[in-house]
This record gives C-alpha cells, structure tokens and sequence, in this order.
C-alpha cells in the first residue's frame, strides 16, 4: 500500500504539481514518461512520490517519448490504469503512436503541457502541439490554470476508461503560464478523489491468461473505414454527455462548475472573443473592463477542443454580431483552426455574425490586455458595420510592420 | 500443453499450437518455423508482441488471428516496448493484487525482423535492455526488408542483392558489412544473448527455454531463410538453412552475462562459402568474373569471425 500523502484542503500548486496530485490520486498502474520542458516537473515528481512511497504503481523511465507512449500502450493493452505526460518535440515524436493508442481503443491519459515546436526551438507555451494532436482521435481536455489541471485530470481519467467510450484522453494545459505559475488548488482527500475516478475496469486485457486476445490487427479496405468510422461514433456520440455528467458529479462534490463550452458574459454579448488556455481568464477581465464601459465583450472559453462541441458553440454565439476566433499556433498557410472550428459550427445556423482570425502568443510572447482591448474595437467596428472591418486574419504582439492577410 | 518432448522431431512438430497454420506467410517461410519453436518451448502463458513486418502482417488480419495466446502490435520500431509495458503492467498488478490468475507467471516475447531490430527499432530495444524488463526479444533475421518487398537493411550482408541496393552494371549489390548485433546486445549486459537457427531446432529450443529460465532481457537472433527474397525454392529452407549453419556462416553460439561466450554448434564437416552463396538467387551475381574476388572476401570474413569467437570462448571473459 502507498503511504498516505496529507494533502491541505487548500494547497499552492503550479500546474504541474496538480497534475502529478491527480496522478498519484488515481493511484496510476504505469506511467511511463520521458522529460521535456515545460513538462518534466510532472515526471519529477511523480518520480518524487515513487521514491517516497506515496505511489506503487510502476514508473519506466522510458529513452524517448516515443518509447513512453509505446509502453504506455502495452501497459494499457495488459490491462490497468496508464497516465504519461509531454511537451512539443516530445509531443511530435510521440505522434506516431498517438493515432495507434487511439485506434487500439486504449484509455491513456496524456498530460500535455502546451509548447511551441521548433524550428526555431522554443521552450515556452503555445498550442502547436495540441494542434498537431486535433486528428488523433483522442479527446482533448483543456485547462486554464492550476486548478483545472488538477480536476481535469481527474476527470480525464473517469470518461476515457468509460467502457461506452475507451478513448485516450490528453489534458492540456499552457507551458509556465499554468505549468510553472503557483496558484490556490482546492483538493480533495485521496480517497474521495479515487472514488470520484472509479476503479479500473480491464477490458479486452492482454493479461487475462484465460481469454488471450489480439491487438493492433492489420484493417486494409475492406474494415479500416469502418473501424475508423466507430472509432469516431464514439468520439462524437459518447463523450460530450459523458464529460457533461462527470463535470455535474464534480460540482455536487465541490462545487466547482465546469461546461463544455465556457461562456463568460455571454448572455446578451454583442461580440465574442474565443480562445483557449490562460488566455481565457484574460479576456474574461478585458471583457468585464468593457462591460463597465456599457460595450456587450463575452468571452467563450474552449474547454472540450476534441471531441469539437460545434452544436454547444454555435448555441452560445448565436446571439452575437461579431467573432473573434483566437489561435495560438502558427496556421502556416491558411486561417488558424479555431477559426475554422467556429466557421464549420456557425455555417448554416442563419447567424450574421462576422467572424475573424487572430494569430497570438506564438512561442510563449505574452497577450497583453491591449491587444484584447485592440481585438474587442475590431469586432465593435465589425459588429457596426455587420461586415469586415480589418483583413480576415491578423497578427497581433508582433513586432515589425503590421501582418494580415485574406 | 505445449512443450513439446525435444526429444523427437515429429512429436515436436504435431505439438499443440498457439501460433495456428493459417496464416499468410510465404509456403517454406522460417519465421513460421521459428515462432512456432519459440512458443512451444514453454508451457506457460505468454504475452506477445510483434514489430511491423512479415509476421504481423500475415497473422493478424481482422477480423481473423494465427494466435491463440495474448498478442499486441503497435508499429515497426516498438514491438520491445509494447512488451515491456505489458511486463511493468504485470508486475503493478502483481504488487497490487489484481492479476486474475495470479497463480501463473506468463512470458513476455517480442518478435521483430531485422529491420525492426537492427535499424529502425534499435532505440526502444536498447532502451528495454537497458532497464532489463524480464522479457525475450527474438529477432527474425531474414537480412532484409521481406514485408516491403525486400529493401536493405543494416543485417543485409555484403554482396546481396537488394532492391535498394541493386546489383547492376556496375555494382555488386549491398556494399555494408552485416551488423554484428550479438556483440552490440551482449554489451548491453543482458543476462542471455543467443543465435539461433530453425534447423538446429534441439540447440533452438534448449536456448529459448534457457532464455525463459533467465531473468532480465534476453535476446535471440534468429536466422530466417526467407524463400522469396533470398530466392530460393521454398522446398529448401531447411537446406538452405543448413548450408548457413554448416558453412559457419551462421554461427551458433551464447553469451551470458555480456561475457561468456558458448559455441553451440560445431559442424562436422565445414562446407565452404561459396556453396551457400551459389543456392540463392540474391548472390547470383557474385558468380561472375567481375564479382568473384569477393566470394573469397567472404570466406575469408567467415572464417575470422569463427576465430574470434573460437578465442572469445577459450578466453573464459
Ligand atoms: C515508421 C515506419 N517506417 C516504415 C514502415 C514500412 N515498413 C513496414 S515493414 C518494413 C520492413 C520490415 O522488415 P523487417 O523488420 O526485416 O521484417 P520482415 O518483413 O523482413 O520480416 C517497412 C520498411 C513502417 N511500417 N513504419
Ligand atoms: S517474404 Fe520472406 S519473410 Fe516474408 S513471408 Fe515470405 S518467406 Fe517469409
Ligand atoms: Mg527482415
């Protein structure tokens, strides 16, 4: 048995820690990792809490991310609780086996601390590696800050090892900003947050001497469409609603409200911005500062980014005049994905509303309230004149001469 | 109960299978003949794993399966993983008090061809060696890319003609010595490190159950006659397999503890070089005015390397 970790119902955790919490709360049969900036603090002290005695699951400090995440698919094929986690180059490297632990219905939950991928080499946050992962077939969980990180770990677990749903699960959260930054977590005691995850219920284990099974069989095409077609059945049909109950569990518990789509002065909003990860709580600040000045700013935070609630996102845009679609990673030849998201979710809904792109943040450059202020004036002129105002896509906290394009 | 009598060839070969008949490897294929050996070598439970390559893809075709024991592949660099993850899943489970049969210790096997071992799954092989999950690796080394339609790889021996490294006009053909990977895997320190061949089935199945019977990571380098691109009639296998042995170019032999090196196999009468060249298609044209200084180059190499581990094995290291 692992020894007891006294845990303080309020304790200073930086994303990174919460993570870890969350880990060893699940009491994790595998993890095996390999460390990457922003990331490697969650392998520390998972490491840590080996060391101590707090965890006795096994750890295998893997040579290579892609090593981790292939381990981590045969721990999950033997038939037991499997968590790792991950940065941008380590990210890309593990990609490969990305799409195989998702194909082979296996409920890995992946922390990824968002990080910019190089060239050029960048340690700090951006969401390059969340969406180089879009089509993995894994859900996405993202985070805001340190708190998130630690319930949505624990909520990561208990859907993806959902037996309607056995799909890997990443939680996502932004590099130093969340990972690096100490804030208040609120915890729960270890015993009512493994509850709260349930026991690990095998299926199909490789373990199971009695009943052997075959994985990763060859689908050529006669059966890949198909496989591929439940593989995204259950991606679309089963994960939403039950996210949704896991999230009203968590708030009976502790009273902590979280949506599928967070919403924040969104009510009567004549412009929104959408965007995911720190800078949510960022523009929810901005859009308060305008609301005093009587401007109708509402913010809609991404919480789910796969599988893409576009029903739920449309629903809380339908009322307003102008969009702002806010992606942190660079679109590299066409608008960014989160403009394309809205774009997909808003097209045939009969809305108006003028939508437009903007690129921020990459490698870690910070989004300043002015450049959300800056944002917010676009979209009033937009929302005023029912038409673009500015170039449909634009750079902004780019240094240089101006950067926009269609 | 699957391990056979070694005793007999014929009460091995109608042994009870894990590893079925119906599958899609080439007739006359060795791979089928060296699983086979491998899974029978033990009564116990195993957890396998393949790389990508002949063996997985003629075995596992959904929805049907040649395995009758716990199988799992992933890609073509991380079949040692895959088992090396199921092996720390057994041992969390194990400390936990969650195995279903907790009375039984299965065996965990990863099977890769050369590709997958000596070039592009290296890395996690390594790595798995390294951290010593108790587990065997068991390379199928048929010297080439055999699933892609025969590509080089590092196993490729000097002279073979591959399709990426055609002999032509000008050129005899794979220009690269073979990797000694025997050397490179008992560096490691892994606690058993053998070379096998299906031919000499009795030396096989002693160093597979010795491999079981070893804790840590051990390693088999299988040779493999692979009838389609080594070109021969898929009748001869096993004579193929036999010149291999018997000309030492395939020299059977372990190392224990990274250290004590055991030839298992001494040939009665050592047939020469050229008599296993001349029966494939793949050195054909080695036969030529042009190209034959280097058949002698090949004797010559066979005959060092069987010196040397001659010497490796009176030194006692
Ligand atoms: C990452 C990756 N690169 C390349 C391939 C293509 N590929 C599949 S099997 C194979 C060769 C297999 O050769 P080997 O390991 O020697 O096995 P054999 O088929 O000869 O038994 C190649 C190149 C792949 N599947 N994955
Ligand atoms: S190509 Fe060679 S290795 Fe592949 S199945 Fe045929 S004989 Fe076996
Ligand atoms: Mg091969």
């Amino acid at each position: 048995m692992a020894e007891l970790f006294e845990l303080h119902d309020i304790e200073v955790w930086d994303g990174n820690m919460a993570a870890s919490h969350a880990l060893r709360q699940a009491q994790v049969d595998v993890v095996a990792a390999y460390p990457i900036t922003p990331s490697t603090p969650i392998v520390e002290n998972y490491a840590n809490f080996m060391a101590n005695g707090y965890v006795d699951g096994e750890f295998v400090m893997a040579e290579s991310e892609h090593g981790a995440m292939s381990c981590c698919i045969g721990a999950s094929a033997a038939g037991g609780r499997v968590a790792t986690a991950t940065s941008s180059q380590g990210f890309a490297l593990m990609l490969e086996t990305l799409y195989s632990a998702s194909g082979m219905r296996l409920p890995i939950v992946l922390n990824v601390v968002n990080r910019a991928i190089g060239a050029p080499l960048n340690v700090n946050g951006d969401h390059s590696d969340m969406y180089m992962g879009r089509d993995s077939g894994w859900i996405q969980i993202d985070c805001y800050n340190p708190q998130d990180a630690y319930d949505m770990n624990l909520v990561a677990f208990r859907v993806s090892e959902d037996h309607d749903i056995r799909l890997p699960a990443m939680v996502h959260q932004d590099g130093f900003m969340t990972s690096h930054t100490a804030q208040r977590v609120k915890t729960l005691a270890d015993d009512v947050a493994y509850k709260f995850i349930g026991e690990f219920k095998p299926m199909n284990d490789m373990l199971d001497l009695d009943h052997p099974v075959t994985h990763g069989a060859q689908t050529e095409e006669d059966w890949h469409f198909e496989h591929k077609a439940r593989q995204h059945h259950a991606l679309m049909s089963a994960v939403l609603p039950k996210i949704q109950e896991a999230f009203d569990a968590l708030k009976a518990l502790t009273g902590r409200q979280y949506n599928i789509v967070e919403s924040y002065n969104m009510d009567d909003a004549d412009i929104a911005i959408v965007c995911m990860g720190t800078s949510v709580e960022t523009a929810e600040e901005v859009s308060n500062e305008l609301r005093a000045q009587g401007i109708k700013a509402g913010v809609v935070g991404i919480r789910i980014f796969r599988p893409f609630p576009l029903e739920q996102i449309a629903d809380v845009l339908k009322g307003c005049k102008a969009i702002a679609a806010l992606d942190r990673s660079s679109p590299n030849g066409t608008v960014g994905a989160l403009f394309n998201e809205l774009a997909g979710a808003l097209f045939n809904t009969g809305t108006h509303a003028v939508l437009t792109n903007y690129i921020y943040g990459l490698g870690g450059r910070d989004l300043t309230k002015s450049s959300l202020h800056s944002i917010y004036r676009d979209l009033q002129a937009n929302a005023e004149a029912g038409c673009p105002t500015t170039s449909l896509q634009q750079f902004t906290g780019l240094r240089g001469p101006k950067l926009s394009f269609f | 109960m699957f391990q056979a009598k070694t005793k007999n060839l014929k009460n091995f070969s109608t042994s009870a299978e894990r590893f079925e008949g119906a599958n899609l490897l080439c007739p006359g294929c060795a791979h089928s003949i060296i699983v086979r050996e491998v899974l029978n070598a033990t009564n116990d439970n195993l957890i396998l794993a393949a790389s990508t390559g002949c063996l997985e893809v003629c075995t596992a075709v959904y929805p049907h399966t040649s395995w009758d024991a716990s199988w799992i592949h992933i890609g073509f660099e991380n079949g040692s993983s895959a088992v090396a993850g199921a092996e720390a899943m057994y041992k969390a489970l194990k400390n936990k008090g969650r195995l279903k049969q907790p009375d039984r210790t299965p065996k965990f096997v990863a099977f890769g061809g050369d590709g997958a071992t000596y070039d592009i799954g290296f890395q996690w092989i390594s790595g798995c060696f390294e951290r010593g999950h108790d587990m065997m690796y068991v390379c199928l080394d048929n010297e080439v890319y055999a699933n892609t339609g025969g590509q080089r790889s590092s196993s490729t021996p000097i002279g073979a003609s591959a399709t990426t490294t055609p002999a032509g006009r000008i050129s005899y053909g794979e220009k690269q010595n073979k990797k000694d990977i025997m050397a490179i895997m008992a560096a490691h320190g892994a606690p058993y490190v053998a070379q096998v061949a299906p031919n000499k089935w009795k030396d096989m199945v002693a160093k597979i159950q010795k491999g079981f019977a070893t804790e840590g990571p051990v390693f088999i380098n299988a040779m493999s006659a692979c009838t389609t691109e080594w070109k021969f009639a898929p009748e001869d296998t096993i004579a193929i397999s036999d010149l291999a042995t018997d000309s030492l170019v395939f020299p059977l032999y372990e190392i224990i503890d990274g250290t004590k090196l055991n030839i298992t196999y001494r040939p009665k009468n050592v047939i020469p070089v050229r008599d296993y060249l001349g029966a494939q298609g793949r050195f054909k044209h080695l036969f030529t005015k042009q190209n034959e200084y280097l058949i002698d180059e090949w004797q010559a190499r066979v005959d060092a390397k069987w010196e040397q581990l001659q010497r490796r094995e009176e030194a006692c290291l």
